[in-house]
């Protein structure tokens, strides 16, 4: 329930996103390390694909099955926000949230739900505080080393690059349950286990894999003679990376920062098994879930306390929308 | 985790002669914690020695109020003794408890809700015998049944710390008055009275709801357990519980009929919410609620549930004279009272001397003193050293009353007793089909039987 709606179109983005870099990378395999003319010819094909998809897209057909995709995906979380504004508790499990639109159910509406779940009991703020530590380094550190793992990956030859580049991206279907219990062994070892370093460790491990496939595959689409120019200025790795790509790999980054954000900022159970429930550590996902009272009697607070929480991934996602599509899509060649 | 000492024993010595040696000489840090009050009263916790700087980590269910409440019951152990009790509550317990005990960052304390659970996590071999103080502990203040449930194949681990009676019945005193219903001391009676209300309006009878998320189902195994209590006895129930029977005895489909007679006839239920589907889907916390509106006279729950009144609006007077009050669901005759009621254990994963010291104190009239002077109401212990006039609540009052009464037949909760798959699965699944798809009762009770674990 506090998995905002937002985050599922962006997941169904993100597919579409993946198979196209997945075909990106087929094509770019085909024609191997050829010369500049041919990577203008791929990204001329590229342009005509996205052309065509753009047509069948359009179509008035599948406009209306994506609104009435769009209208069934939003109707529960409608359903939450007018619910999260009902007072009076007995009606609501009465009553469905469309009939307090009658005239007789307009008493019920008003803030009560949410001064409660913002209340010094609850005490959310703390909480909201505790997401933000956890989820910004939780983004930045799995975008740094994926950047670099990227970039050695795209543009650096050595041996065994495409077993190493495969072993990683198949790492994602590691499912993260079973890592549990070996992962918190190790940092009951090391003495990390109820501070941020394991939870922002371990959204870093989990995100790795997804992070390095996606940025390397954009990398991989700058265009080689951009390269080569620099390499013939007299530009090493760094200098390349640092002045050539990284400026061209924004949308890139924005787009899995936006997805990373979403993930960490909505995740319960890894903040539970590694971090615990103290007010020290612990996010809003595990406030929200203890919020109902220890017998679940306050209930009626989650649906005010989910939009609490969903408030903060909707503005992420709205602010870095426009990258996230076009870096998922369009990829980072302009030309 | 670090300083581990290898035996409890030394440990318990010390604390007895220390114990025998009487208590006179609080440690010279009281006064300095507390230099503008008086200083505590620290007498009764000088047999735990001088405990500064160590600290225990207690892992329990309990939150928000409810936590801050055991938070406020272990300040003054803290106090006396130097020791810093690190609370953590979480409603994931029951998940997250086995995640961190296999990984070993097992708290030093888990307050672990069942018994159930509790042979699980002996299984992992990490949870430490009782040591001797608190088995003495346990002797003196509570029944050998209730030591039984802290033990696992007769070593006993855990002892008992709350408990809750979950035989009664609430009802409105001002709308029994006003109707003329006397309180029903027998089974027949309470079925009369039934029946009576039944015929005398449109108002029904009863209320119910068994919905409570993932869990849905638990509140009606409350019933049934108390049903085959009445009519099977408490020896078969035993035999019920621990699988010497079949689940799907004779005994019990006779229990879960009688049952029905009440809950799947429309007549009588489901008052204020609806007909008997929706008892499945009518979430627990708030079936009671009809009562409030005069549309529903009785409603079995158990004595926590007075809190749920409370939340909803703290006006609401739970007593006797109040706008709720409960009677004990009546058993076959006048004089027999059988109870079905919970409790949670104190399991220790660590035997460093302030664990034990502190899982002492838990088993101890102390804290149970303490406990009940920091909760307003929703505790009760089945621990006899508690005085009684402590427990604010008159519903608090009446459940200890009827947690210590010897003549009382207590039983534990058999769904917390029965392998999960069965006492947190079928049971609870096969329950929520009986009310919403109208199964019958030989078909439920052959559904759990075949999902008993075979060996």
């Amino acid at each position: 329930m506090s998995r905002p709606a937002a985050s599922q179109p962006a997941a169904a983005q993100l597919a579409v996103g993946s198979q196209t870099a997945a075909a990106q990378v087929a094509g770019a395999k085909t024609t191997g390390s050829q010369a500049v003319a041919s990577g203008q010819a791929r990204r001329r094909r590229a342009d005509d694909r996205a052309a065509e998809a753009k047509n069948r897209l359009s179509s008035p057909g599948v406009s209306a099955a994506a609104l009435a995709i769009a209208f069934f995906w939003t109707v529960p979380t409608a359903g939450l926000l007018v619910t999260s504004f009902r007072d009076d508790r007995r009606e609501i499990s009465r009553s469905g949230w469309w009939e307090a639109f009658l005239p007789s159910h307009w008493g019920e509406f008003g803030l009560g739900n949410y001064a409660t779940a913002l209340g010094s009991q609850n005490k959310l703020g703390t909480y909201f505080i505790n997401s933000f530590v956890v989820t910004v380094p939780a983004v930045v550190i799995p975008i740094c080393l994926a950047l670099l793992a990227a970039y050695a990956f795209a543009w650096i030859e050595f041996r065994g690059r495409n077993i190493l580049f495969v072993a990683v991206f198949t790492l994602q279907v590691v499912p993260i349950q079973v890592t549990m219990i070996p992962l918190l062994t190790r940092y009951v070892e090391w003495g990390l286990n109820g501070t941020y370093w394991v939870l922002w460790l371990s959204h870093t491990m989990f995100g790795l894999p997804l992070a390095v496939f996606l940025l390397h595959n954009f990398m991989r689409e700058i265009p080689r003679s951009l390269i080569e120019a620099a390499r013939v200025d007299g530009a090493g790795h760094v200098r390349i990376f640092l002045r050539v790509i990284l400026p061209l790999m924004t949308p890139a980054i924005a787009s899995f920062a936006i997805f990373q954000f979403l993930w960490v900022w909505n995740d319960l159970l890894v903040a539970l098994a590694f971090a615990g429930n103290t007010p020290a550590v612990a996010p809003l996902t595990a406030r929200l879930s203890d919020m109902v009272g220890s017998r679940g009697s306050a209930w009626y607070l989650l649906s005010a306390g989910a939009f609490i929480s969903m408030a903060v991934p909707m503005a992420v996602f709205l602010a870095l929308q426009r990258f996230f599509v076009r870096g998922l899509l369009a990829g980072s060649v302009k030309g | 985790m670090t300083h581990r000492p290898r035996s409890a024993l030394g440990l318990v010595a010390t604390l007895a002669l220390a114990a025998s040696l009487g208590a006179c000489s609080p440690s010279p840090d009281d006064t300095s914690l507390t230099p503008a009050g008086p200083p505590p009263d620290c007498a009764a916790y000088t047999a735990y020695g001088d405990l500064s700087g160590t600290t225990v980590t207690v892992y329990a269910t309990f939150i928000d109020t409810e936590g801050a409440e055991y938070e406020s019951s272990f300040a003054k152990f803290g106090e006396c003794t130097g020791a810093v009790i690190a609370y953590e509550g979480s409603r994931d317990f029951e998940a997250q408890l086995p995640v961190r005990v296999e990984a070993g960052a097992a708290p030093d304390i888990a307050i672990v809700p069942q018994p159930g659970l509790l042979a699980t996590m002996v299984e992992t071999g990490k949870v430490r015998p009782a040591p001797a103080a608190v088995s003495k502990n346990v002797d003196t203040y509570w029944s050998a049944s209730w030591k039984a449930y802290g033990s696992v194949d007769g070593v006993f681990y855990a002892a008992p710390l709350g408990a809750s009676a979950k035989s009664f019945v609430w009802y409105s005193p001002a709308m029994f008055e006003a109707a003329g219903y006397e309180i029903p001391a027998t089974w027949a009676e309470l079925l009369a009275l039934t029946e009576q209300i039944s015929q005398a309006g449109d108002v029904k009878p009863w209320c119910a709801g068994i919905e409570s998320g993932t869990a849905t189902g638990w509140p009606a195994t409350d019933w049934v357990e108390d049903m085959v209590l009445r009519f099977a006895g408490g020896p078969t129930y035993d035999k019920w519980v621990s699988h010497d029977i079949a689940f799907n005895d004779p005994a019990i489909l006779e229990a879960l009929t009688e049952m029905g007679k009440i809950l799947r006839n429309d007549a009588y239920v489901n008052a204020g919410i609806g007909d008997v589907q929706s008892i499945a889907a009518e979430a627990w916390t708030d079936a009671g609620y009809p009562i409030l509106d005069g549309q529903c006279y009785l409603h079995r729950a158990a004595s926590f549930y007075q809190t749920n009144w409370t939340t909803l609006d703290p006006s609401i007077k739970v007593g006797p004279e109040g706008d709720v009050w409960a009677f004990p669901l009546p058993g076959l005759t006048a004089d027999s009272q059988p109870v079905v009621g919970g409790g949670d254990f104190v399991a220790a994963f660590a035997d460093r001397p302030e664990v034990v010291a502190f899982q002492t104190f838990l088993s101890s009239p102390e804290w149970a003193n303490a406990k009940a002077a920091a909760t307003p109401q929703g505790w009760v212990t089945a621990n006899s050293g508690l005085d009684s006039s402590l427990l604010a609540s008159p519903m608090d009052q009446l459940a200890f009353q009827v947690l210590s009464d010897p003549g009382v037949e207590f039983r534990f909760d058999g769904s917390d007793l029965m392998p999960s798959e069965v006492g947190a699965g079928s049971f609870w699944r096969e329950l929520t089909d009986y009310f919403a798809l109208g199964k019958s009762e030989q078909a439920v009770l052959d559904a759990i039987e075949a999902s008993w674990p075979k060996n």
